[in-house]
């Protein structure tokens, strides 16, 4: 495990959270469905590659019949519970995964940021917006990642490979600005 | 000699003297220069030798085309062979070394090959090599090897990091001089992104030299810098186009700086929706006797080295040519007081305003004439000249020290062509040029690449401006961004000059007698020469491509920048075909070669590949865990302990299992879940057995085929409540099982209601192994577990040691078992519960041999032991749990085929070797006689081999001709020793077979 900020001269630092995540499989354009999950989330269903937020509440689009519901952890199981309940009767799929993935969090210039990614993923990191969500390609590895504000970079990965992203995010992170 | 002249030369800094080596000696040069002018101003002009004859060799280049000054540059970490000293800068204590000569660069053992030239021609390999048969791999190979290569390998591990860099823009325009920044400038003007790269150090390509457009490139230059939008990288070469507007950028970052901190080189990976290349052209060589001499310069080059780096190639500067171009070169030498003492202009009618300029300043030009061959060996000392036309009878001997030779220009066309653009032969100009109606096309059915400028075969400036400026507006617009033309004043509001047209030669003299053509070289890097070509076509190899791989003309590190034209001329020549009917060989990227490095990016050391650790990895690698990977995964193979090897702690583990408990990390094993209404139907169809009756709380073990029948996964299904099922797969299985049941849902089965989640991760599974299993779990608080209360296969939900866990009655081993999944981020705390909770039983956990062994023993089969994906289930005897109930399953039809069907498959068996012993794995068995190949018949093959502790002897399962009816009998399997190992064949399970352990 590592959590301590990673400082480089770049000021893009490295750090890891473990909220809690779930994964909801369903049909995100039936109407039945997006009104029992923005009911329990409080969140609006995004619109495909947007990610909501709301408190400590996300809501990602992750592909037209799947959303990742990113949570506190003591609210996890309440909200298990409720999702389960409110989509009795559709379709869909509830999963917890809050421990199959790992959150890193990137902190620092804007630039910095954005070229850190440009390294290791194969996503327009100059057109990237606030509030998009990319599921894609960090070198070798799944990843997906998102900005909810300026200055923060949020990615995900399977838990198996953290320590290859973490090594692959601090050689990138270090590697400085190409294009200001 | 070459020289630095006093003063002058763009590109250098004199007030930045430095100093590099090159093979030991300690040489000045300044700060601008490359390595090929610091080396000329030093008169260094041999620079290498060539790769068959090992003749000395010269620059004959000043950029990427360079095919002689090859050097090794760098020590240690840092040597990398085959670098061009024409485009290596020089820096404070750069290393540089001439390649290709032994014992030293002035003297080569192997120049005796040039004397041999008449017994290597063209195709010498093929020809003298095939007999005796057995002298290739004995004699002719090993010597071959030692001569082959230019360069040396690296030894040590790559000092250097590189990076990748994910790019996207409107337009990318691959090349920056005038054509490549008018471009760039035009198709900014609406605000598109734009990208544009050039390879060397410098903006504007020839331009500054050859149409004093300095001004102008400076305006654009500092016109595009102030734009956000546009992106400008110098020492970065466009280094392939690929399909969907793809293309590779290589950028080196350190190799010209002392200080090497960061990475070396960036490979832009970029996307662009259009590209324009302006990527100029190559000036040709001339083919004439000796035209490889140190000494022999293409003009262009000669007009660079003097124009940037003031150094002139030589005193005396012969001047020979077919085109007015290289009249400038003698102008500007004359200009800089060198000597020139004639132009020897192959044209009967000479050239147009140059040649008067020329003649205006005194210079002696002789028209109609040729050089029929350059005297001097290690550097030029005169040349011979003889009419054009004619044999090369000589008229009269020119004293100089350097030739200055211009056949005409290529257009640089590669980048254009390496997706799909097609060419036209010019015949005015005597070259290949862009056909602009058959450009590469996008998924539109759309070109996507433009040429502009030289590239396209647009020489003059003002017209290479407009042409790089309306390519720009057009790709631009393409993209959505629409411009404006810019102001595009300067050169190309000087007056034209009048030029007399090129006259196409390809041999000089034309009619040169053979002793002279043996001589002419057309491919200085692999040694090819005029005669080389001749005879290729004369024996039949008609084709260009077959004529470049038996010559070796256009192969290695330059590939035929400067030959392709003219080799193939004289190829068109000796086939008597005309050259656009002869065609030219494809152009492949990269451009020039890229570094491995760049390549593999951050691919190295920790991050050379993912590994996938399990959440109790850590645990095992404190505990003594020799991993082995599996897929991605590493998982332990056993928990060596001191004293212990593999096997010895393999032979513990099994049998404090066996004996009373053992615990196994089974975190790596997918788990999917399936749910929807349609759940049952599909699990029915993936598994060969039924799973639709299976009842909620029950598990049940499946088997997973192909489409075409074959085996491809296994493991037991829980279903967790009516509508929802979870798969376990194999630890390599997962990722590809998940991939198998999305594609048939969405491709297939679209209709029916059924969601997946690959929740692989998200568990630890904890396998509690042994008599004492239920024990444990019952000391760890779970309650009703007893007999029947939670049968085996079934699962039940318990909070064990304070974690809400799901518990799988299950078996592998044959042992009493049960596998415990906890969320992954609590499955160390369990992993420790359970340790201490069966610390009074000795508990220890298992490896991955130990498992196998225990599953070996029981019969059990293994992905990828017993299975080779040609292998059915009927194979393996498993024909129980293939439902003869279902209509369909995925692989029945094909399991049905013939093949699939017939009696005398081989089957599995149990193995039991006569003398105890372990079987090796993978062996035969023999059967009588040989096959058609003069080899053993085989009638069988092991699968599974292992020791057995608990049996105290080896075990083996294995696939055997009719094996199911052959109990009892004995086959011999070979052995690695050779000779063969007798062994019975018997029932595959050999512990419990009454299965009264687990059943407990």
């Amino acid at each position: 495990m590592f959590d301590p900020a990673q400082a480089h001269d770049t000021g893009v630092a490295i750090t890891t959270s473990a909220p809690g995540m779930i994964t909801l499989r369903g049909a995100l354009e039936d109407t039945a469905f997006k009104a029992a999950v923005e009911e329990v989330s409080g969140l609006t269903v995004p619109e495909p590659r947007e990610i909501v937020q709301s408190g400590e509440h996300r809501l990602a689009w992750m592909g037209p019949d799947e959303a990742l519901l990113i949570l506190p952890r003591d609210a996890l199981c309440d909200t298990l519970a409720a999702l389960e309940t409110a989509l009795k009767g559709h379709h869909a799929l509830v999963a917890d995964m809050s421990d199959a993935r790992r959150l890193f969090h990137l902190t620092g210039p804007d630039a910095a940021l954005r070229d850190t990614l440009a390294r290791l993923c194969p996503v327009d990191m100059r057109a990237f917006q606030l509030g998009e969500i990319r599921r894609t390609r960090l070198a070798q590895i799944a990843a997906a990642f998102w900005m909810g504000e300026e200055g923060r970079l949020n990615l995900i990965c399977f838990r198996s490979v953290a320590q290859y992203a973490e090594d692959l995010l601090s050689d990138a992170a270090g590697k400085g600005v190409v294009l200001h | 000699m070459s020289t630095r002249l006093t003063k002058g030369g763009r590109r250098i800094d004199r007030s930045q003297p430095v100093t590099f080596r090159f093979n030991g000696r300690t040489l000045r040069g300044y700060r601008g220069d490359t390595l090929a002018s610091a080396l000329l101003a030093n008169d260094q002009m041999m620079m290498g030798r060539s790769f068959k004859y090992h003749r000395p060799r010269g620059v004959v280049a000043s950029g990427a085309e360079e095919p002689n000054a090859l050097m090794g540059i760098g020590q240690g970490g840092r040597f990398e062979p085959n670098q061009r000293a024409t485009q290596q800068e020089v820096f404070e204590g750069l290393e540089a070394e001439s390649q290709n000569h032994w014992p030293s660069l002035a003297f080569d053992v192997g120049e005796v090959n040039a004397a041999l030239s008449r017994f290597l021609p063209a195709g010498f390999y093929y020809k003298t090599f095939l007999w005796p048969r057995a002298f290739w791999k004995h004699v002719y190979e090993p010597v071959i090897r030692q001569s082959a290569g230019l360069g040396k390998a690296p030894k040590d591990r790559d000092a250097d990091t590189y990076e990748h860099y994910y790019h996207f823009t409107d337009v990318l325009v691959i090349g920056g001089g005038l054509a490549g920044l008018a471009a760039a400038r035009a198709a900014a003007s609406g605000g598109a992104r734009v990208t544009l790269l050039e390879q060397s150090a410098h903006w504007g390509g020839r331009a500054p030299t050859d149409d004093d457009a300095t001004d102008q490139v400076e305006a654009l230059v500092a016109d595009l810098s102030k734009m956000d939008h546009v992106t400008m990288r110098l020492r970065c070469m466009g280094a392939g186009v690929y399909d969907h507007g793809y293309v590779l950028g290589y950028e080196r970052l350190t190799d010209h700086l002392a200080d090497k901190t960061g990475p070396r080189h960036r490979l832009w990976r970029i996307r662009a929706a259009q590209i324009i290349t302006a990527t100029g052209a190559i000036e040709r060589p001339l083919s004439f006797a000796g035209n490889d001499v140190p000494g022999v310069t293409l003009a262009s080059a000669v007009r660079d080295y003097l124009a940037d780096y003031c150094v002139s190639v030589g005193d005396r500067t012969v001047v020979v040519t077919n085109n007015d171009d290289a009249y400038l070169t003698a102008l500007a030498l004359d200009r800089a007081g060198l000597s020139v003492p004639a132009i020897i202009d192959a044209r009967q009618e000479g050239g147009g305003d140059l040649a008067e300029a020329a003649r205006a300043r005194g210079i002696r030009v002789l028209t109609g004439h040729a050089v029929a061959k350059v005297t001097g060996r290690t550097r030029v000392t005169g040349v011979k000249l003889a009419r054009q036309t004619g044999e090369g009878a000589v008229i009269e001997d020119i004293a100089c020290d350097a030739v200055a030779m211009s056949g005409g220009w290529s257009p640089v066309v590669h980048l254009w062509s390496h997706c799909g653009g097609k060419l036209n032969w010019d015949d005015a100009e005597a070259m290949f040029r862009p056909d602009a109606t058959r450009p590469p096309t996008g998924a539109d059915g759309e070109g996507f690449v433009t040429c502009a400028g030289a590239a396209d075969g647009v020489f003059a400036p003002g017209e290479i401006l407009q042409a790089g400026a309306a390519a720009g507006l057009r790709a631009a617009g393409a993209t959505g961004h629409p411009g404006q033309m810019p102001d595009l004043a300067g050169p190309s509001e000087r007056p034209l000059r009048r030029a007399n047209p090129l006259e196409p030669v390809w041999l000089m003299p034309a009619s040169a007698t053979r002793a002279l053509r043996a001589k002419t070289w057309l491919d200085y890097q692999n040694d090819v020469k005029v005669t080389d070509v001749q005879l290729a076509a004369q024996e039949g190899f008609e084709s260009v491509e077959h004529a470049k791989r038996y010559t070796t003309l256009g192969m290695a590190t330059d590939q035929g920048k400067l030959s392709n034209i003219n080799g193939l001329a004289i190829l068109s020549g000796a086939l008597d075909t005309p050259i656009p009917q002869v065609g030219t060989t494809t152009f492949r990227p990269p451009f020039t070669p890229i570094s491995m490095g760049a390549i593999a990016g951050e691919a190295r050391a920790e991050t050379f590949q993912p590994l996938r650790r399990s959440p109790l990895h850590d645990w095992h690698a404190a505990h003594g865990a020799d991993f082995e990977p599996v897929g991605a995964w590493r998982r332990p193979y056993a928990y060596v302990r001191p004293g212990e090897d593999r096997h010895s702690a393999t032979a513990r583990e099994i049998t404090q299992t066996r004996a009373a408990l053992g615990l196994l990390d089974a975190s790596t094993l997918g788990k999917i879940i399936v749910k929807g209404p349609d759940a049952g139907r599909f699990m029915d169809m993936l598994y060969t057995n039924m799973m639709s009756t299976l009842k909620p709380g029950r598990c049940r073990y499946g088997l997973m085929c192909s489409e075409n029948g074959f085996l491809m996964d296994d493991g037991v299904v829980a279903r967790w409540d009516e509508e929802t099922f979870l798969c376990h797969t194999t630890t390599g299985g997962a990722d590809r099982i998940h991939a198998h049941m999305e594609e048939w849902l969405q491709t297939e089965w679209w209709d029916w209601k059924v969601w997946t989640v690959n929740a692989t991760e998200q568990y630890a599974q904890i396998a509690v192994v042994g008599p004492k299993a239920r024990i444990v779990l019952e000391k760890l608080g779970a309650e009703g577990v007893e007999g029947e209360a939670f049968p085996f296969m079934s699962f039940q939900n318990h909070r064990l040691a304070g974690i809400d866990s799901r518990v799988y009655r299950i078996s592998f081993s044959g042992e009493l078992s049960y596998e415990i999944a906890v969320p992954a981020g609590q499955g160390l705390a369990l992993w420790q519960a359970l340790l201490d909770a069966g610390a009074e039983f000795g508990v220890m956990p298992y490896g991955t041999e130990a498992l196998h062994v225990m599953r070996a023993e029981k019969g059990f089969i293994m992905i990828g032991d017993e299975t080779d994906g040609t292998i059915i289930p009927q194979d393996l005897g498993l024909d129980w749990a293939i439902s003869k109930k279902k209509d369909d399953y995925i692989g029945k039809r094909a399991q049905q085929r013939e093949d699939m069907a017939r009696s005398d498959r081989w089957k599995l068996v149990g193995l039991k070797t006569l003398d105890g012993s372990v079987l090796p794995e993978g062996a035969y068995a023999v059967a009588p006689g040989h096959n058609a190949n003069g080899q053993r018949n085989v009638q069988g093959r092991v699968t599974s081999t292992y020791h057995s502790p608990t049996l105290e002897r080896g075990i083996a399962m294995g696939l055997v001709l009719n094996g199911p009816n052959r109990m009892g009998e004995t086959v011999e399997f070979d052995t690695l020793e050779g000779g063969t190992v007798p062994a019975r064949i018997v029932d595959p399970v050999v512990f419990d077979k009454a299965g009264e352990k687990q059943n407990v």
